[in-house]
């Protein structure tokens, strides 16, 4: 092994690759809020009165949970011209990781809403609470509360995704990598040092949720 | 898209079930090995595998496969890409696996491993007749939910360079120029692969979850 490691590519890459981590947490955020209305409102539709819509609802789930993202974004990259719809690499990549992201949240979050028993629900209309206000306070703030680490932990699942967004050259830490990687050859360095970027994003996603659940879902203290 | 297009797509699909194959049970005997020494109760064994998990899941699995594929070229292995996607996936399914079966093994509830102690089984006897198979029960909706990550994510070898069905997709959406109908087709095929085990899964899961009641 005669291979000697020269980081200076990377040295000098670094301003471009930190631009790179914030378009990165660019679209795991603007996908995450798709992901979270997606979730939300397909729980809601899931229980429309309507067959038609429920299975409109599974169908989308079960589709996007087994296809890989990859032909998704390539789908949806392609699909969106003919439907008359231009938009940048970047915004695509942030519906295409909404969309994906939105199919599991569905997923999750309407396994917190069946734990709400339908007594709590009664016991809010006999109190007189709206119907809007009943579902926010008595079935969807319990529900996110209940199953928060399991959405947290597909959110990262989510950010560490947004390394596929690469594959229609939207703007983010991986496209800017590989930018680097073709200018330099030195492929080892490069996705070595940006590696351990993402996994210093991933911590850092990690103690975002870990403030959001202890700021907004926790119980008052006992 | 012609019948010889669709048969380049098929022979992709060969590939991406012979990845998947390889990555999950090469995966399986990593990942075995990793949730015996997280769960073996020495410290310096259970940090060792606490980081590894951690690094393989706070990065992406694309990441992942360019660093194992250009770190073993640097190490003066000239590989093929095909045993270098391999290595890369099995060393990702081991980290996903052991950490999933870490979980199960420490569910099984503590007065079995205690009872075949006091029956002085040995450390292999115990695990192997007593925790491993009620493990290997608690951990099977979660390791087919994973075994189905897998197969979607070797859609990801295409971007390193390997030939398998996404990547036969992009070579025959760029030959024909109907990229909406190829991509259609390849995700048909992996809905075809992933569905039956994702609906096993949930089954095995209510199943479960009735039992336990």
């Amino acid at each position: 092994m005669n291979y000697v490691l020269d980081f200076t590519p990377v040295l000098d890459g670094l301003p471009d690759l930190l631009v790179g981590c914030l378009g990165t947490l660019l679209l795991a955020l603007g996908g995450m809020a798709i992901a979270i209305v997606i979730g939300i409102g397909g729980v809601v539709l899931r229980d429309s009165r309507y067959k038609a819509v429920r299975w409109a609802v599974k169908g989308f789930v079960e589709l996007i949970r087994n296809t890989p993202f990859l032909v998704q974004i390539y789908f949806i990259y392609f699909a969106l011209p003919l439907a008359g719809m231009r938009l940048d690499p970047t915004p695509t990549a942030i519906l295409a990781l909404g969309i994906n992201g939105g199919a599991y949240a569905i997923e999750i979050i309407r396994g917190g809403v069946q734990s709400i028993s339908r007594g709590q629900v009664e016991a809010g209309l006999a109190l007189g609470l709206h119907k809007g206000l009943v579902f926010r306070l008595i079935v969807l703030k319990p529900a996110l509360r209940a199953v928060f680490p399991s959405l947290a932990s597909q959110f990262i699942l989510l950010t560490l995704t947004t390394s596929v967004a690469s594959a229609i050259s939207a703007f983010e830490l991986t496209s800017v990598a590989q930018r680097i990687e073709s200018e330099s050859f030195r492929s080892f360095e490069v996705f070595g040092t940006i590696t351990l970027l993402y996994l210093g994003i991933s911590w850092l996603m990690m103690s975002f949720f870990s403030t959001i659940s202890a700021r907004f879902f926790s119980y008052p203290v006992k | 898209m012609g019948v010889g297009e669709f048969l380049f797509l098929l022979t992709g699909l060969k590939w991406t079930l012979a990845l998947s194959a390889i990555g999950f049970l090469c995966g399986s005997a990593g990942g075995l090995a990793i949730a015996l020494m997280r769960t073996s109760g020495v410290r310096a064994l259970e940090r060792l595998t606490g980081g590894y998990i951690a690094l393989f899941q706070g990065t992406p699995l694309l990441m992942q496969l360019f660093v194992v594929y250009y770190g073993l070229a640097l190490g003066g292995l000239h590989l093929s890409a095909w045993v270098a996607v391999s290595i890369g996936f099995t060393l990702h399914a081991s980290a996903y696996l052991g950490e999933i079966w870490r979980g199960s093994i420490e569910a099984v509830p503590r007065g079995q491993t205690e009872a075949a102690s006091a029956l002085n089984l040995g450390y292999a006897a115990r695990m192997k007749d007593v925790v491993l198979p009620q493990a290997i029960r608690i951990s099977l909706p979660a390791t087919i939910g994973f075994l189905v990550q897998l197969i979607k994510g070797t859609s990801l070898a295409s971007i390193v360079g390997f030939t398998e069905l996404a990547r036969a997709g992009n070579i025959v959406s760029n030959q024909i120029f109907q990229p909406l109908l190829v991509f259609g087709v390849v995700g048909i095929l992996y809905f075809l692969m992933c569905w039956p085990l994702s609906l096993y899964g949930s089954h095995l899961e209510r199943r479960f979850a009735v039992a336990t009641r």
